[in-house]
C-alpha cells in the first residue's frame, strides 16, 4: 500500500490518528491511551500486516523548544509482506512517562523498552522483565539519555 | 649391537659383581625410578614442542622458533616459567583433594610405564597380566578429574569433570574390547607375548578385518579416554573455559599438564604394542635382504617410530576435526562402538579358532 | 555485603546482576565477561538443568561508550567516524549508513565514481568480516585451525584497505558527498589478484569445515529460529535469511550502485545454526560476484561532491539503513537545523539479533548455546553501542 492508501487504512482503524507526510515514511501521531488497541491492529490487520518492528527509540525534546513535547517514543514498522512502511510516534509527559508495551506483540520490542526504559526513564507498562539491560546496578532513573543529564566526571560542559 | 638391553644386562651384571644381590636390586630400583621420571620429563617437553609445531605446520604458521636452535628450548622454558609461578588454591575450595588431584594424575601416568616394552628385552616390570594390569590402571584417571572438579568449588570445573566422569568410563568399554580383540589372537595378556607373536608380521596385517576395525575403535576410544580433541569436553574451552583445570595455576596446572601428554605416549605405546608389533621390526614375506636391512634398525627406533607415528594421528585429529557435543559423545559409544566392537570380538572369536588369519 | 559473601561461597565466579529467588536451585553458570566463546565482553547468565539449557540472559554494556549520546557533540563530519567502533569488523559499511544519511537530508549528489569504490569497498569488508566470523565459529565449535586459514586470505583484504584508506580496521574513508581520497594505483590490480586466489580458496573452507560429518552434526537442527519467530524478534542479516525472511536490504531498498549489479538474495530454509552457516558461505561468493563486475567498471571523475565546510542538515528527521556483514544497521537522525545531529539511534543488527538467543537456546545443550552465538556472529560493540 502506498501512504495515501495507508492513510485512509489508518483513519478507519484510528479516527484520532494525526498525520505527518513530511519524512520519507508516513508519520502517525498517537496518544499512548490508544496506543496498545493500535499496535494490535496494526500487526493483525490483513491488509497493514506491518510484522517487522526494525527500529523502536525515544527522542527528549526538553532543550529547544517550548512548543514540543517531552519525550517522544518513535516505532519503525515494516511489513515483510506487502513490503510498505510507517512511522508511529506518541508523546509523553515527561514527569510520569509511561506507555503500554509491545512487547508481547513484537518479542525484538523486549530488548528495544528495556534499552529506553533506563537512557530514558520511559515506564512501559505491563513489560515481563523492565529491568536495567546495558547499565550497571544503581542507575535505575538516572536516564543517561536525557539532555538534562549531567555526569561531572565524564562530560565536558560546552 | 648397540641396544637398550645390552646396556641394562651390563649394568644388571655389574652391579651383581659389586654388590650382594638385595643391595643390587634396591640400586636398580632407584636406578629404573629416576629413569621413569627422566622419561617423563623429557617426553612432556618433546610432546609439548611436538605439538606446538604440529599445530603450527597445520595452522600455517611458524610454531616455536626463538628459544635455543629452532625453538627446542621453548618447552623447557615454559616448564620453568610454570615452576616459578604462584600456585594458587581457591578460597572454598577442599584444600587436600584439591592438592592431590594433580599428583593422582600424575602417579597413574606413572604407573602405566612399568610394563610398556621400549625396547628388545627392555621392559620395567615384565608382569603376566601386563595388558590388564593397563587397562586397570589407567581407568584411575577419571578418579584425579573428579577430584579436581569437584574440590576446585567452581561450576565450570564441575561441568567438566561431570563430563570427563561421563566419558572416561563410557570409552574404557569399547578401548578394552578392541584390546581383547588381539588377546584372544595372542592367547595372553603378557605384552612380552604379545610382541613375540607378532615376529612374523603386525598384528594389523595379520589379523586383516577384525584386527582393523578394533584398531579403528581403539584409536577412537584412546582420543576420547584421554580427553584430547574431538573429545576434549572435559576442557572444551569455548564452551567451559578450561574445564576440569580451571582453577589450577603453576606447577600444579602443569602436572595435568604433562600427565595429559604422558596418557597420549602410553596409549600410543600401547596402540604400537598391539597392533604395530612394538619394537618389531618391519619384516616383507621372505625379501631376506630387505628385512636384515630392516633388523639393522634398532628396536628402540621402531617402538618409538611406531608411537610417534600414532601420537602424530592424534595430534592431526585435534587440529583438524570440531569438537562433538556430550550427547553426540555418548551416542557414538553407546549406540555405535560399543555393539560394533562386540560384534567384532565375536568375529575375532571365530577367525581366531578356525585359524582364518595369517 | 551479602554480594560478597556469595561470591566466596561460588568460588571466584561474578554473582548475576539479580538473582531470581524462585529459580534457587538451579544450576547458575556465568559465561562472560570474559570468556573465550563471547568474543568480547558479552556477560550470559544461564540456567542450565543439567546440561540443557533453561534459561540464557544477557547482561549488556559493558563495552557501552554511548556512542549516540556521544554523537549529539560531533558535527556531521565527525560523527562518522566514532561508528567505525560501533561494528568495527564492517566500519566501511557503518560509515557508508551515516554518510548516507548525512547525504539524504543534505540533498547531495554523490559521483558515480564515489558509489562504485564504495559497492567494492562495502562487498571486500563483507567478505573480510565473514572470514573472521567463519575462523572464530569454527573455533568455537572447537577446531582451531580453521581461524588461521581464514585470516590468511583477510590479510589480504585489509591489505588493500591499507594502501587506499590507511587504516586496517577502522576505515574512515566515506564522508558525506563521497570519499576521502581516490584510490591507490594498485587498488584494481590487487583486488583482481584477490579475487582469483579467493576463488580458489573458498572451496578449501568447504572441504576443511562444511563437509566434516562432527561439523554437520552439531550444527544441524540446532538453534532453531523459524520464520515467525526470526521477524517477530526483529533479526536482519543472515541470521534471519538462515531462516527464509527476505531482508536483504540491498535487493529490496538498493543504495548506492547495488540495483545496477547481478547478484542473489541468498535464502536458506533449514532455520537452524547450519543454514546460518550456508548463508554466509553463499554470501561470501555472490561479494566476490558483485566485486567481479565492479572492479573493471569504475568511472572516471570526481570523488567526492563540492560540500560547504559545515554541514547544516536542515530541521527533520532522516532514516537510513544499509546491509552490513551481520544484517541491517538503520541510522535515525533527529536534526532541529544544527551543525550537529540533535538525536541519533543507530538501529544496530546485534543487538536484535541477540534478543533472540534465549528463544533459540532453550532446551538444548551448552555446547549447542556457543555454536549459536558464533552462528548469530555477535559483535559485542555493535550491540552495545
Amino acid at each position: 500500500m502506498n501512504n495515501e492508501e495507508l492513510k485512509i487504512k489508518i483513519t478507519e482503524l484510528l479516527p484520532s490518528a494525526i498525520f505527518d507526510e513530511t519524512g520519507e515514511w508516513l508519520n502517525i501521531h498517537v496518544t499512548p491511551t490508544d496506543w496498545l488497541s493500535f499496535a494490535i491492529q496494526l500487526r493483525n490487520d490483513d491488509l497493514l500486516f506491518f510484522d517487522y518492528l526494525f527500529c523502536l527509540t525515544c527522542i527528549d525534546w526538553t532543550k529547544p523548544a517550548e512548543e514540543k513535547p517531552d519525550l517522544t517514543m518513535v516505532y519503525h514498522f515494516s511489513s515483510t509482506k506487502f513490503r510498505h512502511h510507517i512511522v508511529v510516534k506518541s508523546n509523553l509527559n515527561s514527569s510520569q512517562p509511561q506507555i503500554e508495551t509491545v512487547s508481547n506483540i513484537w518479542q525484538t520490542a523486549n530488548f528495544l523498552e528495556r534499552e529506553v526504559y533506563e537512557m530514558f526513564g520511559v515506564n512501559f507498562l505491563n513489560h515481563p522483565d523492565l529491568r536495567l539491560l546495558i547499565l550497571p546496578d544503581g542507575w535505575e532513573g538516572k536516564n543517561p539519555m536525557r539532555k538534562n543529564f549531567e555526569d561531572p566526571i565524564n562530560m565536558i560542559k560546552l | 649391537m648397540w641396544s637398550l638391553s645390552n646396556i641394562s644386562s651390563a649394568i644388571h651384571n655389574w652391579l651383581n659383581q659389586t654388590f650382594n644381590p638385595t643391595w643390587a636390586m634396591i640400586i636398580e630400583m632407584f636406578i629404573a625410578g629416576i629413569a621413569v621420571i627422566g622419561l617423563f620429563a623429557l617426553l612432556g617437553l618433546v610432546l609439548v614442542l611436538m605439538e606446538r609445531r604440529v599445530a603450527a605446520w597445520m595452522q600455517i604458521r611458524l610454531g616455536p622458533n626463538r628459544v635455543g636452535p629452532f625453538g627446542l628450548l621453548q618447552s623447557a622454558a615454559d616448564t620453568v616459567k610454570l615452576l616459578v609461578k604462584e600456585g594458587m588454591t581457591p578460597n572454598g575450595a577442599d584444600k587436600f583433594l584439591f592438592n592431590l588431584a594433580p599428583f593422582i594424575a600424575m602417579m597413574v601416568a606413572m604407573l602405566l610405564m612399568a610394563p610398556i616394552a621400549f625396547a628388545k628385552d627392555f621392559q620395567l616390570w615384565n608382569l603376566n597380566i601386563g595388558v590388564l594390569y593397563v587397562t586397570a590402571v589407567s581407568s584411575i584417571m577419571v578418579v584425579s578429574i573428579l577430584m579436581a572438579g569437584w574440590a576446585s568449588n567452581n561450576k565450570y570445573s564441575l561441568m567438566g569433570a561431570m563430563r570427563s566422569g561421563a566419558q572416561i568410563v563410557s570409552y574404557e568399554l569399547s578401548a578394552g574390547l578392541s584390546i581383547l580383540t588381539i588377546v584372544v589372537f595372542t592367547g595372553s595378556l603378557n605384552i612380552a607375548d604379545i610382541i613375540n607373536a607378532q615376529s612374523n608380521g603386525w598384528w594389523i596385517f595379520k589379523g586383516h578385518i577384525p584386527v582393523l576395525i578394533s584398531f579403528v575403535i581403539f584409536i577412537v576410544a584412546v582420543t576420547a579416554e584421554t580427553n584430547r580433541a574431538p573429545f576434549d569436553l572435559a576442557e572444551a574451552e569455548s564452551e567451559l573455559t578450561a574445564g576440569f583445570h580451571t582453577e589450577y595455576s603453576g606447577m600444579k596446572f602443569a602436572l595435568f599438564f604433562l600427565a595429559e601428554y604422558i596418557n597420549v605416549f602410553i596409549v600410543c605405546a600401547i596402540g604400537a604394542t598391539l597392533f604395530l608389533g612394538g619394537w618389531m621390526p618391519f619384516h616383507i614375506g621372505h625379501w631376506k635382504a630387505f628385512n636384515q636391512v630392516m633388523d639393522y634398525i634398532p628396536t628402540s627406533i621402531w617402538f618409538f617410530g611406531k608411537t610417534f607415528f600414532l601420537i602424530f594421528v592424534i595430534m592431526w585429529f585435534r587440529w583438524t576435526f570440531p569438537r562433538l557435543r556430550i550427547d553426540q559423545l555418548l551416542n557414538l559409544e553407546w549406540k555405535y562402538l560399543l555393539p560394533i566392537s562386540m560384534f567384532n570380538l565375536l568375529l575375532a572369536t571365530a577367525i581366531a579358532i578356525l585359524g582364518w588369519h595369517f | 555485603m551479602f554480594r560478597e559473601t556469595e561470591i566466596l561461597k561460588t568460588g571466584s565466579q561474578i554473582l548475576p546482576i539479580k538473582q531470581n529467588l524462585e529459580g534457587a536451585g538451579d544450576f547458575v553458570i556465568n559465561v562472560g565477561p570474559q570468556h573465550p566463546a563471547t568474543h568480547g565482553v558479552l556477560h550470559l547468565v544461564i540456567t542450565l538443568n543439567g546440561e540443557t539449557i533453561k534459561k540464557v540472559e544477557p547482561h549488556l554494556g559493558y563495552i557501552h561508550r554511548s556512542i549516540e549520546k556521544m554523537c549529539e557533540r560531533l558535527n556531521f563530519r565527525q560523527f562518522i567516524y566514532v561508528t567505525s567502533r560501533m561494528d568495527y569488523l564492517s566500519a566501511h559499511i557503518n560509515n557508508h549508513a551515516c554518510a548516507m544519511c548525512v547525504e539524504k537530508g543534505m540533498q547531495l549528489e554523490v559521483p558515480d565514481r564515489a558509489q562504485v569504490i564504495r559497492v567494492i569497498m562495502d562487498e571486500l569488508t563483507r567478505i573480510a568480516s565473514h572470514e573472521l566470523w567463519w575462523g572464530a565459529m569454527a573455533m568455537d565449535i572447537g577446531a582451531f585451525t580453521p581461524f588461521f586459514h581464514a585470516f590468511r586470505e583477510r590479510e589480504k583484504i585489509n591489505e588493500i584497505m591499507e594502501e587506499t584508506c590507511g587504516a586496517r580496521l577502522t576505515m574512515n574513508y566515506y564522508v558525506p558527498g563521497g570519499l576521502m581520497a581516490d584510490l591507490h594505483p594498485n587498488f584494481q590490480k590487487k583486488v583482481k589478484e584477490f579475487i582469483t586466489l579467493f576463488k580458489l580458496k573458498i572451496d578449501e573452507y568447504d572441504e576443511l569445515v562444511t563437509g566434516n560429518i562432527i561439523f554437520i552434526n552439531r550444527m544441524k537442527g540446532v538453534g532453531i529460529l523459524s520464520k515467525e519467530d526470526a521477524v517477530s524478534y526483529g533479526c536482519s542479516g543472515p541470521a534471519a535469511r538462515g531462516s527464509s525472511v527476505s531482508n536483504d536490504i540491498r535487493k529490496l531498498y538498493p543504495y548506492a550502485v547495488y540495483d545496477k549489479v547481478q547478484f542473489d538474495e541468498i535464502l536458506e530454509t533449514g532455520c537452524d545454526s547450519l543454514a546460518r552457516y550456508m548463508v554466509r558461505i553463499r554470501e561470501m561468493k555472490q561479494s566476490i560476484h558483485i566485486i567481479e563486475q565492479l572492479i573493471d567498471n569504475i568511472p572516471e571523475g570526481e570523488f567526492q561532491a563540492k560540500t560547504k565546510a559545515v554541514l547544516k542538515l536542515p530541521k527533520g528527521e532522516f532514516y537510513s539503513r544499509v546491509e552490513t556483514a551481520r544484517g541491517e544497521l538503520g541510522v535515525y537522525i533527529v536534526s532541529e537545523g544544527a551543525t550537529t545531529p540533535y538525536r541519533i539511534k543507530f538501529r544496530s543488527p546485534g543487538f536484535s539479533n541477540l534478543s533472540a538467543l534465549d528463544k533459540m537456546a532453550r532446551g538444548s545443550k551448552l555446547g549447542d548455546l556457543v555454536a549459536m552465538m558464533g552462528t548469530l556472529d555477535l559483535v559485542i560493540p555493535d550491540i552495545d553501542r
